[in-house]
């Protein structure tokens, strides 16, 4: 452990605003890419499913 | 081998052969990112110059090597979509896109932060910074060519050429610490040679590299499913995944 306590860890030695903003935006950006990768693929995967319950029914309507 | 490759090239094997690795990606990426960044953070000693602002790096060079790796392997795909015709080539390339811009914007965010306290400014148009602001144009400029068609044809042509193009970028920013060296320090580790800092320093940085580069794998078979999904939805194989049944479809349709 290279701190002796929690606060000094959050004080990074006087470069707290340094350190904590570069890991912070880093750490936003990887969160939000995972997050848009998954609302796409269930927004992709309804739609299709949507589709193709139209598509169906608009089948079934013809016979 | 080229039965391979064209397997590969198939949409439909692609997706299910993407579907059993993506987990494995996904969980190395979480934890050696989640072990890199404890150890990076915590434990690792406090540089004896830079003290505690040091951290940064082990958010700054695996950004700044996913962000030229990407690139590569953007214009790598571009160049087989655009020989070989094939089309999972092009949809991985196009999802690839955003997250390198990312990726970009990290290392140059990352490394103005670094700067202030290190160098006194959070930016200089030194060589390898500005080298870094034209990828993230070029990544952009990719992007932005992508929408820019209507034909879908056209827009994957066009953005394969600037990435091929777009690709002499990333030498320069390679060797710009070396043929102009004016304020960002050349080359303080890589992969394949012993590196001048601390075991205990760097071994954390090797374990955030690699991470990273999981995390991109992981995030790009995910997204190329996506991407298989929305141009290949008139496909039956789609429609029969999706619903769960055989679908019936007129000959001429199925095609």
């Amino acid at each position: 452990m290279a701190f002796d306590s929690f606060s000094e860890f959050l004080a990074m030695g006087g470069h707290a605003p340094y350190v904590w903003s570069a890991w912070g935006v880093t750490a936003l950006l990887l969160l939000a890419t995972v997050w848009h990768a998954r609302a796409e693929q269930r927004q992709l995967i309804k739609g299709l499913k949507r589709r193709a319950r139209r598509a169906n029914s608009a089948r079934g309507n013809a016979q | 081998m080229w039965a391979f490759i064209h397997k590969l090239g198939s949409p439909k094997w692609f997706y299910g052969i993407s579907a059993k690795l993506q987990p494995w990606f996904w969980a190395a990426a979480a934890l050696l990112i989640v072990t890199g960044s404890l150890w990076g953070l915590a434990f690792a000693p406090a540089d004896y110059q830079q003290g505690n602002s040091f951290r940064i790096i082990y958010v700054h060079v695996p950004a700044a090597f996913l962000a030229q790796s990407i690139f590569i392997a953007m214009a790598v795909s571009g160049l087989v979509f655009m020989v070989w015709k094939i089309k999972v080539a092009d949809m991985a390339a196009a999802v690839m896109a955003p997250l390198g811009a990312a990726m970009t914007f990290v290392a140059l965010f990352s490394g103005a932060v670094w700067g202030v306290p290190t160098w006194g400014t959070w930016w200089m148009w030194d060589a390898r910074l500005t080298s870094m602001l034209i990828l993230l144009f070029l990544y952009l400029g990719v992007i932005a060519l992508r929408g820019a068609f209507t034909s879908r044809d056209s827009a994957s042509r066009a953005a394969s050429v600037l990435a091929m193009v777009g690709v002499i970028n990333i030498p320069i920013i390679k060797y710009s610490v070396d043929w102009w060296y004016t304020l960002h320090q050349p080359a303080s580790f890589t992969l394949t040679s012993r590196p001048a800092m601390p075991t205990e320093m760097w071994l954390p940085l090797v374990i955030m590299v690699l991470g990273f580069y999981c995390f991109f794998i992981a995030l790009t078979l995910m997204r190329t499913r996506s991407e298989i999904l929305r141009r290949e939805a008139n496909k039956r194989w789609v429609q029969e995944l999706v619903t769960g049944q055989v679908v019936k479809v007129p000959a001429e349709e199925a095609r």
